[in-house]
């Protein structure tokens, strides 16, 4: 039997520039004990169907066709008291950050006990009992003493078991899962995906994941649905939609997720995505002012040289040194990158991997250690004129594009300002005209020029970012987390942007990521971090077929198998 | 291709396209207020052109004409729409006249705050560390005590300082100085809180990692990023600044009643309300009143604007 | 939780050593104490005696040491104008500033806060928009305006109001009370009214707004999708979220009541605190702007004392971090 159907569902949001059809059209069917995946991009319209489902949708947005169905039972046209009966009792709800989610100032007891009581009616003692229970199934180590603690007191993945706890405080029937893991680290995911598929298997609950993750719906899911503009493009068995998709849509989704398994010379590019992917108009590096980065000179040794570095931030501050509380985010870390190389750098958050960038750049001051750089140590230069000279070689790619630029100016003065700054040109007119250039390399065309970053897309500001890097003409590049914000297709396309860029300028790299599969896809070595130590560097290929270090394999193990994912024209590089 | 001529009008055409701008006409009483104030301002500046009488020109003002009641009554004078005072002073005239020295006083005290509070305010949050904790406590020791037991203060501390002859002629300096330090601190803490967000974007580092200097780093990214919670305080604190003026007049210790503000004139008129002249109050009040309130609705108006999540 | 306390009273000690020495300056620099104590026709010596046993030849720390101590015991000095000690010209006026501040408190914060979250739940209501309104009316009314509006429609036209002074008082020891008595009681209502009501609109503007911020957060929605009813979300959940950081800054906006009632006292020639301040100003009497400006900073860090243990109290985030 069906448990929840959503039939030919239409929502709508008026605003100001006409009426947004957020869903279009979509149905959909969940039954017991099956997890059901609805994968897509930013503005797809995901998130709005699980809000419709539980009759919480966000004003202005509202239902404009089609019915949503319970068990065969209407229940999207109930007044707002059954509607709120049915929520928490009937369908529960996670949503993705395990840190807002729970009321900072009631202990996680009285949450669970308010829930359960509401829904059960078991008076105060056995829901108490209950509340236990269910923590002890979340797997919450000593549930009977740790009821007691605030939600403060738990760690992100421990925060996100107690929401599942809650969730299931009256065993609802269906469970609507908006990105449950996308807040978490790697190794925290898998298990609360493992927790979230036993669960669901046990109880028969049916489960409908939200998630723009190809990772998550390989691992948990039985069945996918696609959604691309608020329309429902495919829909299969997992196994199906991954290994051979019909839709182009999904057949250019799926070959921009990077292969844990394989490394690719370069991205395909299904061109299904509407953005200005491919070079406007390519420049002459023969002749062009930006040509001139392979002037430098050869170097004998390595380009960039970490030598027993170590950053410490202080915890607790405190007037006398003994009272201070530090800690070293970043512990007697050493390693070479030779020049135009890519060194990829991953761990998970904490591991200190940022830390080393804005070491190497000046951000940061490292509390000991040696940063030599084309020869020279950068941490005893004393002057700000004789850093400028190596600041001008080295330049650093950012992760948030909607932070990384100034909303306040225009892309010409944001990508102009290096180049006025360092003097590389000599008139005005020359740096517009570089500028326009840059912006034209960079697949954004020399139009871009006059107008605000708030115009543009994620990936098209990351472009503008990687042109402001380029703009000091640097022979090395730090890419910190350069695509961990954007969708998946967008990704793919400044990837590949990166590697021309790397090859064609003979770009040396230090490439920060969390994401294995990308660092596969990108690095020539790559080093392992964990809690602020370097615990293994090897070629790229090497780790991943051969690790030694224990950190390394689990990392690996954890990474999702995506082994299911079509293989159709993919251009395979001899590692 | 990128000439002035272009830049100027993609300015001026993205402020027009702009959400504020979209909200504005949208909001009737954001319109009407707009009018309101422009119009008080004007009028103000206009003062002595469009004032019936010189309130001050004491060649003008005849005894025979004091305490009128308004033209309307029975036995006003036409010449005198609102009626005289004790003196025989035209109330339109001198409120055109108060409304001046209120302004003055309010806009030139708000600037002073700003500057100083700005200034203060990135400072203690770029620099950050023991200048911020400085700054901060300074700023909280001075929170403790309301804006206008510190403008009274000062202006007592000035009364004990300056010669007396001396204090009429620039007490109305006093009066700035008094009220504008005592608002610094709102902005400071404003600018600090929003200086410490934007210090730690993104784009603020990519100006780091290129080599710019903290003081163009301040100037050019940082500033403009924080002047929008900056202009709402600034109008809020038009109004509070006016209505501080006009309160410390009102207490005898603003400015001289030579050069009288709406404060001073609502205080010459309070001697009389009991004995029925109720004019020479009301009338200075509701023009304090209507200005304060048209500036207090801009404010309103433009916090919910520049706050998308209120919308 | 000790060592917190004595943090924090280690920083109120600093600030008020700090308005000490403002206080102290002023005494100090700001004209000659000598000739603002003596007559005209005072000797050159007897100056110079007087100089000598007030100490004002000493150097300026221990000046200042003698200021803070004798301040700690009460003792401001005499009054330029009245001839009299400050404390003494003070110690008649603290009881009618404080039950008049008192009054006015509880009047903002029991009509402000219920104001605020009504107007924050009903955010489209009528009677929101209406109470809006009249808010931002309140904030645009100067209090001298509103006492004089009230005195005008209470004291002149309807007469039904006493519109000056404390009426009858009963004395309890050295303090004052008009609690006790029907004139006493029927005196504070108008001056109470005038005082609070511009606290009052901040209050409710500043609980609509917290309130406001709290019903958009994700543990709210979190809460709502458990299907818990509104009054569990709001009244539960919400409103607790909301008090937290309005306990702060209500805190300080009741303390700056005692230094408002500045303008209410002169309004209602009420003869409290604000009253000799604003007579001291113009007589530029020092010592009494001196003693004033201490007492002030006094109540304010009490205040804040007690708004820092009860915020410690509500969050538990607070109490863990300090014990771990």
């Amino acid at each position: 039997m069906d448990l929840l159907n959503i039939n030919h569902l239409r929502i709508e949001f008026p605003s100001r520039h006409g009426t947004v059809v957020a869903v279009d059209d979509v149905s959909l069917t969940v039954h017991p004990g099956e997890v059901l995946g609805v994968v897509g991009e930013s503005g797809a319209g995901k998130s709005t169907i699980g809000n419709a489902v539980i009759g919480l949708l966000e004003p202005p947005g509202e239902m404009t066709g089609g019915h949503i169905l319970l068990k065969s039972q209407q229940i999207d046209t109930l007044n707002p008291e059954a509607k709120r009966k049915i929520r928490g009792r009937r369908i529960g709800m996670i949503f993705q950050d395990p840190l807002t989610s729970l009321d900072p100032l009631q202990t996680i007891e009285q949450q669970l006990v308010e829930t359960i009581d509401l829904h059960l009616k078991l008076g105060e003692k056995k829901s108490q009992e209950r509340a236990v229970d269910l923590l002890r199934q979340v797997g919450i180590p000593d549930p009977e003493n740790r009821i007691k603690n605030y939600p403060h007191q738990f760690s992100g993945g421990m925060r996100q078991r107690v929401v599942i706890a809650l969730a299931l405080c009256a065993e609802p029937e269906v469970i609507i899962a908006d990105e449950p893991t996308t807040a978490l680290d790697v190794s925290i995911q898998a298990q609360i995906l493992e927790l979230m598929r036993r669960l669901c298997k046990d109880k028969q609950v049916g489960m409908l994941i939200i998630t723009h993750d190809m990772g998550v719906i390989a691992d948990i899911t039985d069945r996918v649905a696609v959604m691309y503009h608020g329309k429902l493009v495919e829909e299969g068995t997992t196994e199906k939609i991954l290994g051979n998709p019909d839709h182009p849509y999904t057949q250019s989704l799926i070959s921009a997720v990077p292969r844990p398994d394989i490394r690719l010379r370069r991205f395909p590019m299904v061109n299904y995505i509407e953005e200005e992917g491919e070079r406007a108009k390519n420049i002459d590096l023969s002749t062009h002012w930006l040509g001139r980065v392979r002037d430098y000179e050869a170097l004998e040794g390595p380009l960039l040289s970490l030598k027993n570095l170590v950053m410490t931030f202080v915890t607790k501050p405190a007037l006398l040194k003994r009272n201070r509380m530090t800690f070293n985010a970043v512990d007697d870390v050493s390693f070479d990158i030779g020049q135009g190389e890519v060194f990829g750098l991953v761990g998970e958050s904490g591991s200190g991997k940022s830390t080393v960038a804005r070491m190497v750049c000046s951000l940061y001051k490292p509390a000991a250690g040696a940063v030599n750089f084309a020869g020279t140590d950068l941490t005893r230069i004393k002057s700000e004129n004789e850093r400028d000279f190596f600041r001008r070689q080295m330049q650093m790619i950012f992760q948030d594009p909607f932070s990384s630029l100034n909303g306040r100016m225009r892309v010409l003065d944001i990508v102009a300002e290096p180049i006025r700054f360092h003097k590389l040109a000599s008139s005005s007119r020359e740096v517009e005209q570089i500028v326009m250039d840059l912006l034209d390399h960079v697949g954004l065309g020399a139009q871009a020029a006059l107008r605000f970053p708030h115009e543009f897309s994620g990936g098209q500001r990351q472009r503008i970012s990687i042109a402001r890097a380029l703009a000091t003409r640097p022979r090395f590049l730090i890419c910190d987390e350069p695509t961990s914000a954007l969708d998946v297709s967008i990704q793919a396309q400044i990837l590949n942007l990166l590697k021309d860029l790397q090859e064609e300028l003979g770009l040396t790299m230090l490439f920060i990521s969390h994401d294995l599969p990308v660092i596969r896809q990108m690095c020539d070595r790559v080093g392992v971090m964990k809690t602020g130590k370097l615990v293994e560097v090897s070629a790229t290929e090497d780790l991943f077929e051969n690790p030694t270090a224990a950190y390394t394999r689990e990392l690996l193990d954890l990474m999702p198998r995506l082994d299911q994912l079509s293989h159709k024209g993919l251009e395979v590089e001899a590692g | 291709m990128a000439d002035t001529q272009t830049i100027e009008k993609t300015r001026l055409q993205r402020f027009f396209g702009s959400d504020i701008w979209y909200s504005f006409t949208r909001h009737p009483v954001a319109i009407v207020s707009a009018i309101v104030t422009v119009v008080m301002i004007l009028a103000a500046i206009f003062a002595p052109y469009i004032a019936p009488h010189n309130p001050f020109n004491l060649a003008s003002i005849d005894l025979m004409d004091a305490s009128l009641p308004p033209a309307w009554y029975y036995d006003g004078d036409p010449k005198f729409l609102l009626g005289t005072d004790d003196q025989g002073r035209d109330i339109l005239s001198t409120i055109l006249f108060g409304a001046r020295i209120s302004l003055l006083v309010g806009f030139s005290s708000v600037i002073f705050s700003m500057v100083v509070g700005i200034a203060l305010g990135l400072i203690s949050g770029y620099v950050g560390g023991r200048t911020d904790a400085i700054i901060m406590r300074i700023a909280d020791v001075q929170l403790s005590f309301p804006a206008i037991l510190i403008a009274l203060l000062i202006d007592g501390v000035a009364r004990g300082i300056i010669p007396k002859e001396l204090h009429a002629d620039i007490s109305i300096y006093v009066l700035i100085f008094a009220i504008g330090i005592s608002g610094w601190v709102q902005y400071a803490r404003t600018v600090r809180g929003s200086t410490l967000v934007e210090k730690s974007k993104e784009y603020v580092q990519a100006a780091r990692v290129i080599g710019i200097r903290p003081f163009t780093i301040l100037r050019r990214h940082i500033l403009p990023n924080v002047m929008g919670p900056v202009m709402v305080i600034a109008t809020i604190h038009l109004a509070i600044a006016i209505i501080t003026e006009a309160t410390l007049s009102f207490l005898g210790v603003g400015v001289p009643p030579t050069t009288p503000s709406l404060g001073t004139l609502i205080r010459i008129g309070n001697e009389y309300l009991f004995s029925g002249d109720w004019w020479i109050t009301i009338f200075p009040g509701i023009t304090l009143v209507v200005l304060v309130l048209a500036v207090n609705l801009l404010g309103d108006w433009m916090r919910d604007a520049l706050n998308p999540k209120l919308r | 939780m000790i060592s917190f306390i004595f943090k924090r009273l280690l920083q109120s000690i600093v600030v008020m050593l700090t308005v000490a020495l403002i206080a102290f300056s002023m005494f100090r620099f700001v004209g000659d104490p000598i000739n603002n104590m003596v007559g005209q026709d005072t000797s050159q010596e007897e100056r110079e005696a007087l100089t000598e046993r007030l100490g004002l030849n000493d150097p300026f720390i221990e000046q200042f040491g003698r200021f803070v101590l004798h301040a700690a015991e009460g003792d401001f000095g005499i009054s330029y104008k009245y001839r009299e000690p400050v404390s003494k010209l003070i110690e008649g006026r603290l009881s009618a500033t404080l039950e008049l501040s008192f009054v006015s408190a509880v009047l903002a914060l029991v009509i402000g806060i219920p104001a605020g979250v009504y107007t924050a739940l009903r955010s489209k209501g009528i009677l929101s928009k209406g109470i809006m309104t009249l808010s931002l009316i309140g904030v645009s009314l100067p209090t001298f305006l509103i006492g004089i509006l009230l005195i005008l429609f209470f004291g002149v036209v309807l007469r039904w109001l006493p519109t000056f002074g404390r009426g009858d008082v009963v004395a309890i020891g050295w303090w004052t009370t008009g609690f006790l008595t029907a004139s006493g009681l029927k005196s504070l209502i108008l001056p109470s009214i005038t005082l609070a009501l511009f606290q009052m609109t901040l209050i409710m503007r500043l609980v609509r707004a917290e309130m406001l911020e709290v019903l958009r957060t994700d543990f709210v929605k979190f809460a709502r999708a458990r299907g818990l009813p509104d009054r569990a979300v709001h009244f539960k959940h919400a409103l607790k979220n909301t008090l937290v950081p309005v306990i702060t800054i209500t805190g300080l906006q009741l303390g700056s009541l005692i230094a408002f009632a500045i303008i209410t006292e002169s309004v209602f020639q009420w003869p409290g605190m604000g009253l000799l301040f604003i007579q001291a100003i113009a007589d530029v009497d020092i010592p009494i702007m001196a003693a004033y400006l201490v007492m002030i900073a006094f109540f304010f860090v009490i205040i804040n004392m007690v708004v820092d243990i009860l915020y410690y109290t509500v969050d538990p985030r607070l109490r863990a971090d300090s014990a771990t």
